[in-house]
């Protein structure tokens, strides 16, 4: 089970309390991650990765175990607490300070 | 009994005011859509109870709302409440938020770029719906310009779009430059008695005609002086900031242009200037009146630079006469250290008699008036800063 954590905007929009927990076939990597979780809340679609490019949107970020991976390549694995669950995967959006 | 019902977006959400048609005493709504930016709402004129609303962030992207009860509950269509938002497939119902320009190879393959502000060529790239225009007969049927310019429509209510790409392939796409606010298609005019006319006005690039129900366009932009582009009368490139109709008289139409205020009697086909005695003839509004199609309004602004009204003093001014002889309103209106912008779609009228005039400002106030301008107060005055405002005359 993989727990994903979204900014407060997106978890109003797609009428979320707390984390998400999804399961994710084969391997995990953000790419798998989004995939799954746009499938169950399809309203996110656009909102993280643009429609048509799948890019990362550019003022959202990836983070997880302490670590910045929004850099990393959308197939890269995610690490190893991610994919067993004991680590969420973090969707940020950036810029969060004033 | 009727009453009147404004649709007003904001920098931080959107707000619902509703009275009865005395239009003395509103109540004004929680936030919706609260900290996101509302460019635009709209309200169809088949069924008053569906509005479409156009909700954006910087982070997050676009989005589209619907609401099929006249505001009281909200969704994104093709994944409505409560229900599953999957098809039995698996599939996503509907894409909503999804405008995808056309790079099909019949009719998207040229577009591939327009002009930067240092004049290289920049790839179409999207950003957001500017203005939402709902078909005049169907209810599931509706128009959206966007930034960068192009024209989308969807016809099942909003759950997905496709571009009308022949305004951005008509030919001169690729001189097309963004303004100060970005490349937006800010206004779009549904024909009352042609549905195959639509107009619509991009910045900065000028207005745009199609009479094949948007299959071809071409430039109508003869007439405009714009002394800040290279050619001051080139066929494209002038930053229309907004056109409106009066739907008993379709051929005529009122520009407030970058500077200048103009009018056109045949459609597009040629402009003249109607600025007379305005103050400053820079501006973003231009609305007319529900009853009379020869009474306009204008919100001069100071400048190009300086984007509040001219001596701290807000005034509307209307023209009873098509424009050249300008009367100014200030009954109700702050007459010193007033330094608020009105935005391009942030003035709407309802067709009450008396007709009904209102607008919203980037300091949050918006004000109404009862008796076609003569007397003006403020509905509300501390919203975040409105970008757009719209009103539907309820049955």
């Amino acid at each position: 089970m993989i727990r994903v954590t979204l900014p407060p905007h997106l978890r109003k929009l797609a009428q979320i309390d707390g984390e998400v927990k999804l399961d994710v076939a084969g391997p995990v990597s953000q790419r798998t991650v989004l995939d799954a979780l746009e499938a169950r809340y399809p309203m996110l679609r656009g909102t993280i990765r643009d429609h048509v490019t799948q890019r990362r949107r550019a003022f959202v970020r990836f983070f997880a175990c302490g670590e910045d991976l929004s850099h990393e390549t959308p197939d890269a694995p995610l690490p190893d607490a991610v994919a067993k669950g004991t680590e969420p995967f973090m969707i940020i959006g950036a810029i969060a300070g004033g | 009994m009727s009453g009147v019902r404004v649709l007003v977006g904001t920098r931080k959400g959107a707000f619902i005011l509703t009275s009865d048609a005395k239009r003395e005493r509103w109540d004004i709504s929680e936030p919706h859509f609260a900290g996101w930016e509302m460019y635009h709402l709209k309200g169809s004129a088949v069924d008053p109870n569906r509005l479409y609303a156009s909700q954006s962030s910087s982070w997050f992207g676009q989005i589209i709302q619907r609401s099929d009860d006249g505001g009281k509950t909200w969704h994104q269509p093709g994944t409505p409440p409560g229900e599953p938002t999957t098809a039995p497939d698996g599939s996503p119902k509907g894409e909503s938020n999804k405008f995808a320009y056309d790079t099909s190879p019949e009719t998207g393959k040229p577009l591939t770029t327009h002009q930067w502000y240092d004049g290289t060529p920049h790839p179409w790239e999207f950003k957001r719906v500017w203005h939402l225009e709902p078909s005049l007969t169907d209810v599931d049927t509706i128009y959206a310009g966007v930034e960068d310019a192009a024209l989308f429509r969807s016809t099942n209510g909003g759950q997905n779009w496709q571009e009308l790409s022949g305004l951005r392939g008509h030919g001169t796409g690729s001189a097309w430059a963004p303004g100060a606010g970005g490349m937006c298609l800010h206004s779009i005019i549904l024909d009352p008695k042609n549905p195959n006319r639509i107009y619509t006005a991009i910045s900065s690039a000028g207005a745009f005609r199609t009479d094949d129900a948007g299959k071809t366009w071409q430039p109508i932009n003869r007439g405009l002086h714009s002394l800040y582009i290279p050619n001051p009368t080139a066929e494209v490139g002038h930053c229309v900031h907004r056109i409106a109709m009066h739907p008993s008289r379709p051929g005529v139409l009122f520009m407030q242009k970058h500077w200048d205020v103009m009018r056109s009697d045949d459609g597009g086909e040629s402009w003249h200037e109607i600025s007379g005695n305005l103050p400053t003839d820079f501006g973003f509004v231009i609305d007319v009146h529900a009853h009379e199609p020869n009474t306009i309004y204008v919100v001069p602004i100071k400048s190009d630079s300086e984007h509040f009204p001219p001596d701290g003093k807000l005034r509307v001014y209307r023209s009873r006469s098509g424009g050249n002889e300008w009367e100014a309103l200030t009954k109700g209106l702050p007459q010193s250290d007033c330094y608020v912008n009105v935005l391009r779609d942030a003035m709407a009228v309802d067709s009450l008699d008396k007709c009904g005039v209102y607008f919203g400002t980037t300091g949050g106030q918006v004000y109404a008036s009862a008796d076609a301008g003569d007397n003006w107060s403020p509905i509300v005055r501390d919203l975040p800063a409105v970008v757009s405002v719209e009103v539907q005359t309820l049955p």
